[in-house]
């Protein structure tokens, strides 16, 4: 199985790389420094809420939550192979890391569906 | 007997030097190389936060304020200052590996490694402009 969905895996590790190198800097520099530390003033609830209802919106949170999340799946399962030398835990890890990637997609589906 | 051979069954000990598990250390393209496949981490982190930020704002108002406070602590500032060098590394390697992924060719020719890697980072500034143009709107 695991022969048949590699290509699968590593088209989701690109796109994923391509989304969060493109995206995450702007919104973590946004969120993680610009506003805690008072920069820029930080978007209010209903400004943020009211953007969510747009379909648009939820759209690209989907991409730009999940695809990343695959991107690390895919990344950081060699990491541990080659980095910590566990070639010999193999499908415990990619087991790991790739449900980890599901779940975190899992709840961002709920989160943009049932969010009002 | 099975008809499958079994080579790896009976071989003998191979020689083989255990190789530290710092050997990325050793050499500054090694390290940088470990330091690149370690960047997912902090995607991750980030893809994380950001789940939490929706989930806040599922909750509400408060959830959203106590969201906004928590990233105000200096354990968090600290985390992001760390993961924003990192997906800064990560884009800029990302973007500077593209042509070697993707060779373009526009007839018949090959497009200058230079164009594709010019197009990203055009594409990237384009895009922070745009989030940052929405984000920062009103308020």
């Amino acid at each position: 199985m695991m022969r048949r969905i590699t290509p699968l895996l590593w088209l989701l590790f690109s796109a994923g790389g391509t989304v969060a190198a493109l995206l995450f800097p702007v919104h973590l520099f946004l969120t993680g420094l610009a506003f805690p530390l008072g920069w820029l003033e930080a978007p209010n609830y209903e400004a943020l809420h009211r953007l969510l209802t747009h379909p648009v919106t939820r759209l690209y949170l989907f991409v730009l939550i999940s695809l990343p999340l695959f991107h690390w799946a895919h990344r950081f399962r060699y990491t541990l192979y080659d980095g910590l030398q566990l070639k010999h835990l193999t499908e415990l890890i990619a087991v790991l890391c790739y449900g980890a990637a599901l779940l975190g997609t899992a709840m961002t589906a709920y989160l943009l569906w049932t969010i009002r | 007997m099975s008809t499958e051979p079994h080579y790896t069954l009976y071989h003998p000990r191979w020689y083989r030097r255990r190789v530290s598990v710092w050997w990325w250390l050793q050499n500054r393209s090694y390290t940088a190389f470990v330091l690149r496949e370690l960047t997912s981490v902090f995607v991750a982190f980030f893809a994380v936060v950001y789940l939490w930020q929706l989930r806040a704002l599922a909750q509400g108002p408060e959830a959203y304020a106590q969201f906004l406070a928590r990233l105000k602590t200096p354990r968090f500032l600290a985390l992001d200052t760390v993961a924003f060098l990192f997906v800064l590394f990560h884009a800029i390697t990302w973007f500077n590996l593209t042509p070697k992924a993707m060779v373009v060719r526009l007839r018949g020719k090959r497009v200058p490694d230079w164009v594709i890697v010019g197009l990203n980072y055009a594409a990237w500034l384009v895009l922070s402009g745009g989030v940052a143009f929405v984000l920062l709107r009103d308020r």
